[in-house]
């Protein structure tokens, strides 16, 4: 599978590179998220002292982004490809500017650099340093050392990779719309391009996104994800450990999609818009806290 | 004599920050090595975006010896005593101490201790990872596996190797050894990531720079910025092409390689139809290329210049190819932006109330985007409500000071009613450093008068000290308008700057204000447009009654009129009794009236700081302003009278009614002690001084009577020179009467009339200044 000739390509040989060098392959979570970083694979697992290493594909909804199709960079779904190390290797330079070979970019012909970007995410209470990679002028990853998830200081710090596969692979197959990518890489009648596959889910959803998205429901929706995960997490007290995060945390995705969609409609005000994402992110914290607690967190 | 190389290599350093960290390292590397007695020759420190680096030259083998003398205990005292003292002093018995004598205490120890001086070596190895720990990144992290300790390293970045040589140009230089948490320094570097990513052994600067430059890394950041800026118009002249030249950019690119390489790429014509401001926005934001224009018409070329680091091997096609594709995409989107902005908005019904509510035009796109902006209830601050509420505000506070600039009322309000109306336009939301740019652009497209258009962009100026001060009268009055908003608002919910913290950027307002009124030469007294703000801003939905502050009470409801004065009047009848309405408005009054002599002198306060970075001296602002000088309402003439008052002070005059006055007061102050304060009020008795008086203190008594009125109806006409040679009329008899009279005369009558006369005098110097906070 050629990197350069088709999207599954690229995927696939991104997995092939990370599996080798010792990652778990994990498969996208099974829930609406953001951005990989939500995956329980890298927003619990990066907390606690117990080293982890994993790759994946996460499907990313961002319901806001979405332009019926029309657009030929925004999409309110495409794939991230996530890597966490943790703790970072002292190489993760090296090892990223690898990866960019494995997949056909030639480190002496194009110009890669590395530009300050300080990451944020503040429905997850979670904030890094690290940069935005360039390939000619293009952000083609971010880079993260992770200094803070849920609230919490990382100890040991992560290394957190994510490539952004659509615009990636618009460089590699030199196409200018996301959906005229050729997904299979095969040609003629065998060909299956990205437009085939999601340009109808694209113009869906965007209906659904912005029209007519239940708000109501929605609202509703958010209060009672709050109140369940509130409800999990004390449930899943006992004593010095914790028996029920990953439930919950699923609760805390649930309200920040549920926020995106509410944020998409347009019916929550600037002040407003603070306040839920302030109330996930107390969500976010509490999972964490509650994390620590568990074997996967490292407690004894 | 020997030199210091030091180099601190590590991941990608951010370009804004490399240049101040250069300068801290060489800063706290040499304050330390001066501190321990180690003067050096020159010292300069170097960044790229992987490495800090420093060389110090001309620094001794070791630091002088240090000769110190420990004090002991009296001949003779208690063992104890001695035994400490050996201790202390690191004595092996009293053989080694001396004895000195003193008079009156007698015979005791003293320990000579002399210290070698320090080996160079050894403090450097002590100051560098010192300075390493502490260094004062704005940003720092944690990494790796030491992350999981608890203090671990803090850097940028992660820090990977530490070079450190020392030693004279003719000896092998010797490695200055030392660990900072687990790094152990040497004598090794890396070049060009790409291009020489092998160690690079190092002896000294000489040659840590030649190695670096063979291995495509040029040391220097000016040097790069040479090249950058000499490649590029190189670049563009070939094309009859020139760049233009952006400083701040050239000095982030020159942050971002190691090995610039200037490329020229291009994009389609088509795109020059967005304005040149929003191309120039997008490559420069988001890719960190330059611009170019065409000499001949002053509009932009469509190509651009990146910077690259790297000697590609295909000679930079690709490189050029994948930026001109970004470079497509982002003015595709501009593009976008900009049609979208310059069309209608869907659903305009929707928008009805608002454009009615703040009479706007719905056939016309700008106005469509104001009233989108009203519809959405975007909140400015939560306590003070939302845009729209707030540019009803500025437009009528903007109606109001028209005629006081010169401005045409109708155009200030139109102005002010336009001038947020490009925050929900597309294009800023993508770039919001075109914010009032891209107003006035929309604005010239729907056709407005043209100090309308300039107004939108301008209000928001001054943005700093030595931003320029719009001059058009409606830009002046819409820029007045929306700082004093702010001013009054934050100052009404009780949100004043602290310390180093000034979130709503307050200080830069209150500097804008004053320095359109001072520049502009304009006579405002703040009070009652400042009263009326106040109540704009405390009565939107909130129904607080308030006063003008300064004028006679005069109720609030008089200000806003019209509806919300009903509103408020219903609403206080319908809520509260009469007399806890009228309680309302009275504290509110109060609570108003502090916020405004508050928010003055926040105001007095910034003048007196621009006055003194202007070179005023600090003691002539406080005397203007000082208790019982005129109230200082009017920001223009505060600076007038500060400058008359400098230029009277150094006539002889100045010189010498000032040294009268300080007489004065000070014999004045003595005898109040005595008397009580207030004791010597009133006129001095004329009969008392034509009876037993001396001539010269009726001389003072005439000169004082007519000089008084005299400053007084000046300063009234705001005369200050004249006012200032009035009090110079007075200089003559205040000399002669210091000269010949005795104040405190043993005739308690005669020494009180002489007082009194004396604090005529302080009285009436005080209709200009008050004299007494003046030094000297």
């Amino acid at each position: 599978m050629d990197p350069t000739r088709s999207f599954q390509g690229l995927l696939l040989t991104l997995q092939r590179f990370w599996a080798e060098r010792g990652c778990v392959v994990l498969q996208p979570y099974d829930m609406e998220v953001g951005a990989g970083t939500s995956h329980p694979g890298t927003m619990l697992r990066s907390l606690g002292p117990k080293p982890w290493k994993a790759a994946y594909v996460q499907p990313s909804r961002r319901p806001k982004d979405g332009r019926y199709g029309e657009n030929p960079n925004r999409l309110q779904h495409y794939y991230q490809f996530q890597v966490i190390l943790k703790p970072n290797p002292p190489n993760l330079q090296e090892l990223y500017l690898d990866s960019l070979k494995a997949i056909g970019i030639d480190v002496l012909l194009h110009d890669i650099r590395f530009v300050e970007d300080d990451w944020e995410n503040p429905t997850l209470g979670a904030w890094g340093l690290g940069w935005e990679c360039w390939c000619d002028g293009m952000e083609v990853s971010q880079f993260t050392y992770f200094q803070q998830v849920a609230g919490i200081e990382c100890a040991p710090v992560s290394g957190e990779l994510t490539y952004g596969l659509e615009r990636l692979a618009c460089y590699l197959q030199n196409v200018e719309s996301i959906m005229e990518l050729n997904f299979n890489g095969l040609e003629g009648d065998e060909k299956v391009t990205y437009r085939d596959v999601f340009l109808q889910a694209e113009q869906e959803y965007s209906r659904y996104n912005f029209e007519h998205a239940d708000t109501a429901a929605l609202f509703t929706r958010f209060a009672e994800a709050e109140t369940e995960c509130r409800a999990l997490l004390a449930k899943g007290e006992s004593g010095e450990r914790h028996l029920m995060v990953q439930p919950a945390y699923d609760q805390c995705l649930k309200a920040g999609h549920s926020f995106n969609l509410l944020d998409a409609r347009g019916v929550i005000s600037v002040t407003e818009r603070q306040s839920y994402i302030l109330r996930v992110r107390e969500l976010a914290k509490a999972c964490g806290a509650a994390w620590l607690k568990t074997a996967g967190g490292g407690a004894n | 004599m020997p030199d210091l190389l030091l180099e601190l290599f590590s991941e990608e350093i951010p370009a804004r920050m490399q240049r101040k960290a250069a300068d801290d390292l060489r800063k706290l590397v040499t304050d330390a090595l001066v501190e321990r007695g180690l003067v050096y020759e020159g010292a300069k420190a170097f960044a790229t975006p992987r490495r800090l680096a420093l060389h110090i030259a001309g620094l001794p083998v070791r630091g002088s010896a240090i000769r110190e003398e420990r004090k002991g205990p009296r001949v003779g005292a208690p063992d104890a005593a001695v035994q400490g003292f050996l201790k202390a002093a690191g004595l092996a018995s009293l053989d080694q101490a001396t004895i000195v004598s003193d008079p009156k205490k007698g015979d005791s120890y003293i320990a000579v201790i002399e210290k070698p001086g320090q080996e160079t070596v050894a403090a450097i190895a002590e100051i560098v990872p010192a300075v390493i720990r502490s260094f004062p990144w704005p940003k720092s992290m944690r990494w790796g596996q030491a992350s999981a300790a608890g203090a671990s390293l803090r850097w940028v970045r992660p820090l990977h190797s530490i070079l450190c040589t020392f030693g004279a140009e003719t000896e092998e230089p010797e490695v200055v050894s030392f660990e900072v948490d687990g790094i152990v320094s040497g004598n090794t570097t890396h070049g060009h990531r790409f291009h020489a990513p092998g160690a690079i052994t190092v002896r000294r600067f000489d040659d840590y720079v030649a190695s670096l430059e063979q291995a495509k890394v040029v040391l220097d950041a000016d040097r790069r910025k040479e090249i950058i800026l000499a490649d590029a118009r190189t670049l563009a002249f070939a094309q009859g092409l020139e760049l233009v030249e952006d400083e701040g950019l050239l000095e982030e690119v020159a942050g971002l390689v190691e090995w610039p390489v200037v490329l020229m790429g291009a994009f389609e014509e088509r795109f020059l139809e967005i304005p040149g401001e929003t191309i120039r926005a997008t490559i420069r934001a988001n890719q960190k290329c330059f611009v170019l224009r065409d000499p001949a018409t002053g509009n932009l070329a469509n190509r651009f210049l990146l910077t690259s680091n790297l000697m590609a091997s295909d000679g930079g096609a690709a490189i050029v190819a994948g930026n001109e594709r970004v470079v497509r995409a982002r003015l595709s989107d501009a593009a976008y932006f900009f049609a979208t902005d310059k069309g209608n908005l869907p659903d305009l019904d929707t928008l009805k109330d608002s454009a009615a509510k703040l009479g706007l035009d719905l056939a016309k796109p700008l106005d469509q985007r104001m009233a989108k902006l009203d519809r959405l209830g975007v909140v400015f601050h939560a306590k003070l409500g939302t845009q729209g509420e707030r540019v009803q505000r500025i437009a009528a506070l903007a109606r109001e000071l028209a005629p006081i600039v010169g401005a045409d009322p109708d155009l200030a309000e139109r102005a002010a009613k336009l001038a947020k109306a490009d925050l929900p336009t597309e294009m800023v939301g993508e770039f919001p450093e075109l914010q009032g740019l891209m107003g006035r652009k929309y604005a010239e497209l729907q056709g407005e008068h043209p100090s309308v258009c300039a107004a939108i962009e301008e209000h928001y100026k001054p943005l700093g000290p030595s931003d320029r001060v719009p001059t058009d009268p409606v830009s002046v009055a819409v820029a007045l308008a929306d700082k004093l908003d702010t001013l009054v608002g934050f100052w009404a919910i009780d949100e004043k700057p602290t310390g180093s913290k000034d979130p709503y950027a307050l200080r830069r307002a209150a500097l804008g204000v004053i320095r359109l009124v001072v520049e502009n030469g304009v006579k405002l007294r703040l009070t009652a447009p400042v009263a009326r703000q106040f109540g704009r801003v405390t009565s939107a939905g909130r129904f607080a009654e308030l006063s003008d502050v300064a004028a006679n009470a005069v109720p609030l409801r008089d200000f806003i009129g019209g509806e919300l004065a009903e509103a408020f009047d219903q609403h206080l009848a319908s809520q509260y009794s009469p007399d806890a309405a009228r309680n309302i408005i009275k504290q509110t009054r109060t609570a108003v009236l502090a916020a405004y002599r508050d928010l003055r002198s926040f105001l007095h306060d910034r003048l007196k700081v621009m006055l003194r970075d202007q070179g005023a001296r600090h003691d002539l602002v406080d005397a203007v302003l000082g208790e019982g000088t005129p109230a200082s309402e009017d920001l223009l003439l505060i600076t007038r009278r500060v400058a008359a008052l400098g230029r009277f002070l150094e006539t002889e005059d100045g010189k010498s009614l000032l040294a009268g006055y300080k007489r004065a007061a000070n014999i004045l102050r003595a005898e109040e002690k005595k008397d009580g304060e207030g004791a010597f009020a009133g006129a001095a008795d004329l009969g008392l001084i034509a009876q037993a008086g001396l001539i010269e203190e009726k001389g003072l008594a005439v000169a004082l009577a007519q000089a008084t009125p005299k400053a007084e109806s000046a300063v009234a006409a705001e005369d200050y020179e004249g006012a200032m040679a009035a009090l110079a009329d007075l200089r003559p008899a205040v000399d002669a009467f210091f000269d010949k009279v005795t104040v405190n005369d043993p005739d308690p009558a005669l020494r009180a009339n002489r007082l009194r006369l004396l604090n005529q005098l302080r009285a009436a110097t005080r209709a200009v200044a008050d004299f007494g906070r003046i030094a000297g």
